[in-house]
């Protein structure tokens, strides 16, 4: 019998085209530029569409991703934008900021011999693609005839929005209350524009209110209104996606100094309030010269390549671990690196030193070394005694993670939390030790992926779906 | 939105609004403040409560126009509306029948005693009440604090009108008359405020401020406002913004206050320069 030829699969991915870096250290304009249609259709094309579809598992939403990328090689965008969100309400940010490379990329059947297929990039060249087209184009989502069932979801954020679009699809009636004066959480306030263009979210953010879930601003809820109010005022049940936005500082001397952000102040000074653009926009944000950030994860990427990108002269990532242990992404770790931020690893403040009118003008620090490996299974950084020295900075941000807000457990009653001030809730339902309320994403969490939120959420609407359901 | 349904100017640099916030109007209590953002490219300012009224659904602020947000602010009229307010923010004041309590407003720290003294005077303290601006042209709410004082006492630093002289000296008299003061409460300037402090600490009597630093979101979230208690970082946003007097750390308070004056001064130039371009 004779064999049929194969096609040849290209073990290597089409490259992303991106911004020079020379270029870009001084923008905020997005770094990823998106794949044009012919380079989608010959990514789409080294999909071999393997039956087991370990991908699809990989995915938290569980989005079925060999169909789509199946309808893109097919030229069917409509097809492929129909398939991505029916699982996915927020395809053109998840495309962007999903750590694809563990995720559904990591188990892609190609990757056991080259490179898995970019799923992230084609997410993106479908999303973007969807969103260039006429305005009411999206209507490809059936929504479920109304139920009369009414649900409060607190917080904008992935997790929130994506519980929101689901129940709305499902036939019930969404309130989002959020805090902020824009929608979003850490997608507007966190992520930056050069990684995540503020106008993709708020398109992303215009979908789910046409599925017809209604965003209510300005609303710190347990303060305008608690939980209990909510559930006594008409809602049958709440979610809470409250995210984990209070900042944790280092401790140590000096740290109120004027010059020290938390990552959370900085970004949400840059990116919430614009001040990159300042003085067209009225908020501030100081500029520095030698900006030191403390941290290893994406939201130190994120501070450091917004302080280069504000003009400071150096900005240097200080983290007490070293470079296999940064909890950042790869990918992004390398985009400062090409941006020119400078790492400075196995090294820990000890202490901020300021001038006569409360400026920070340098930190102490130790330098580090490995010891045994730590509860996290990373090996513990250990003081090394009698090496500290004296860096430079007029500018410091501390990233070093966050944790929930505590204003609506505090005001909550029969709410339990952990000791870490997230909240106590079941990993596959969502559902909290009180009644009618689910919670799901970072607040449960602590802080994680914008995915593995969109992934609690949604997990969490098809509880309160089925609760409701029974009522 | 935030529509404002009246106006009233209390003194050339002093404005007092009252908005339709019906939510914040049902859940605001004395001590408590708001964030507000004027416009599309506004930033994002604390403003304490100066009074509310649940059944109109309207608060009242009141804003002295310092810079660029403030004289923004200071240039919206009756029927038009301001982007955003969030609250009631913070932790309410500490109200009950403490006995004799003192209330001290400086400037437009005025405004934001009012509604506490009143809280104080309805739970039946005894409610004396200090209140000190520069010059009289920049005095205002006399006659409402006066209603829910059982004592006022009015200083211009300059004299021109009542007693003059800072708000410290008499302060100190009224403290040295009613040997058993139990409270009080200081509103207004960084300054005054820990001068007051200072005025009290040799009584021992508990001195409550409401600190005034820079904040972004209002909710906990940046730090922006930290401030040292006692030695312990506070964030005022959200552990305060009242604090015992005592154990502030004044200078640091002082100095965070002071971290944009470039900025601000850039900004408002920018803004002054650009209303002569409209003008003219």
């Amino acid at each position: 019998m004779e064999e049929k030829p194969r096609p040849k699969i290209d073990l290597n991915r089409v490259p992303m085209p991106r911004q020079d870096p020379k270029v870009r250290r001084r923008n905020f304009n997005e770094v990823a530029l998106g794949y044009t249609d012919e380079m989608a259709l010959r990514e789409a094309s080294r999909c071999i569409q393997c039956p087991k579809r370990p991908c699809v598992a990989g995915c938290p939403v569980n989005v079925d991703i060999p169909d789509f990328i199946k309808a893109v090689r097919d030229g069917n965008m409509v097809e492929a934008v129909k398939v991505l969100k029916s699982k996915n309400s927020l395809p053109g940010i998840c495309g962007r900021v999903c750590p694809q490379e563990t995720q559904c990329e990591e188990v892609c059947s190609l990757g056991k011999k080259g490179a898995p297929v970019a799923i992230g990039r084609l997410e993106r060249y479908v999303a973007d693609w969807e969103r260039k087209q006429n305005p009411g184009f999206n209507k490809v989502v059936d929504l479920a005839p109304p139920t009369g069932k009414k649900v409060a979801v607190i917080g904008s954020g992935p997790a929130g929005l994506t519980c929101a679009a689901d129940l709305a699809k499902m036939g019930h009636k969404v309130t989002i209350f959020e805090a902020l004066h824009v929608a979003g959480g850490v997608l507007m306030y966190g992520i930056p524009e050069f990684r995540l263009p503020k106008e993709i979210v708020r398109a992303e953010i215009e979908y789910v209110k046409s599925l017809g879930v209604e965003i209510k601003l300005d609303s710190v809820m347990g303060k305008l209104a608690t939980v209990d109010e909510l559930l006594a005022s008409g809602y049958d049940a709440v979610f809470l996606g409250t995210g984990a936005g209070l900042p944790m500082f280092l401790n140590i001397p000096g740290e109120n100094f004027n010059g020290i952000y938390s990552a959370n102040e900085f970004l949400t000074r840059v990116n919430l309030m614009k001040a990159y653009l300042f003085p067209e926009y009225d908020t501030p944000v100081k500029i520095g010269r030698r900006v030191a950030v403390i941290g290893g994860g994406n939201v130190a990427m994120d501070a450091a390549r917004c302080a280069l990108r504000l003009g400071a002269e150096e900005v240097y990532i200080v983290y007490r671990r070293s470079r296999v242990e940064m909890p950042a992404r790869r990918e992004e770790v390398e985009n400062a690196e090409e941006e020119g931020v400078i790492f400075k690893f196995l090294t820990n403040p000890k202490r901020f030193i300021g001038n006569e009118q409360g400026w920070v003008t340098a930190m102490e620090c130790y330098e580090m070394e490995l010891g045994e490996p730590d509860a996290s299974g990373r090996r513990r950084p250990v003081v090394k005694e009698g090496s500290e020295f004296i860096m430079e900075v007029d500018i410091v941000i501390v990233a070093l993670g966050t944790t929930p807000n505590p204003l609506i457990p505090s005001t909550t009653t029969g709410l339990e939390t952990r000791k870490n001030g997230t909240v106590v809730a079941d990993e596959e339902t969502g559902k909290t030790t009180k009644e009618r309320v689910w919670a799901g994403g970072d607040v449960v969490t602590g802080a994680a992926t914008v995915i593995s939120a969109m992934g609690a959420g949604k997990r969490a609407a098809a509880s309160i779906d089925a609760y409701l359901r029974g009522l | 939105m935030y529509k404002i349904v009246a106006k009233e100017r209390l003194c050339p640099v002093v404005d007092c609004f009252e908005f339709e916030a019906p939510a914040i109007a049902k859940k605001a209590r004395a001590g408590q403040f708001v964030v507000i953002r004027v416009d599309e490219v506004g930033e994002r300012i604390p403003l304490t409560l100066a009074d509310w009224d649940a059944s109109k659904g309207t608060i009242t602020l009141v804003a002295m126009k310092v810079g660029t947000t403030t004289h923004k602010l200071s240039s919206f009229e009756t029927g038009e509306a301001i982007l955003d307010i969030i609250g009631p923010l913070g932790l309410p004041s500490e109200v009950e029948n403490f006995g004799t309590v003192v209330c001290v407003g400086g400037g437009v720290g005025v405004a934001p005693i009012f509604p506490i003294a009143r809280a104080l005077k309805q739970v039946g303290n005894k409610v004396i009440t200090i209140m000190g601006a520069r010059s009289k042209d920049l005095l205002f709410w006399e006659e409402r604090l006066r209603a829910v004082s059982d004592e006022l006492i009015v200083t211009t630093d300059d004299g021109s009108y009542a007693r003059k002289g800072v708000v410290t000296e008499p302060l100190k008299e009224v403290l040295e008359k009613n040997k058993g003061t139990n409270r009080v409460v200081a509103i207004g300037p960084a300054i005054m405020m820990k001068f007051c402090s200072l005025t009290t600490k040799p009584f021992g009597v508990k001195t409550i401020v409401s600190l005034n630093s820079i904040m972004v979101d209002g909710t906990g979230m940046c730090g922006c406002c930290r401030v040292s208690v006692g030695g312990v970082t506070k964030f005022v946003c959200v552990d305060g913004p009242e604090f015992d007097g005592h154990e502030v750390d004044w200078d640091l308070l002082m100095s965070r206050q002071r971290m944009y004056l470039e900025e601000e001064k850039h900004s408002f130039e920018l803004w002054k320069s650009r209303q002569c371009q409209c003008s003219s």
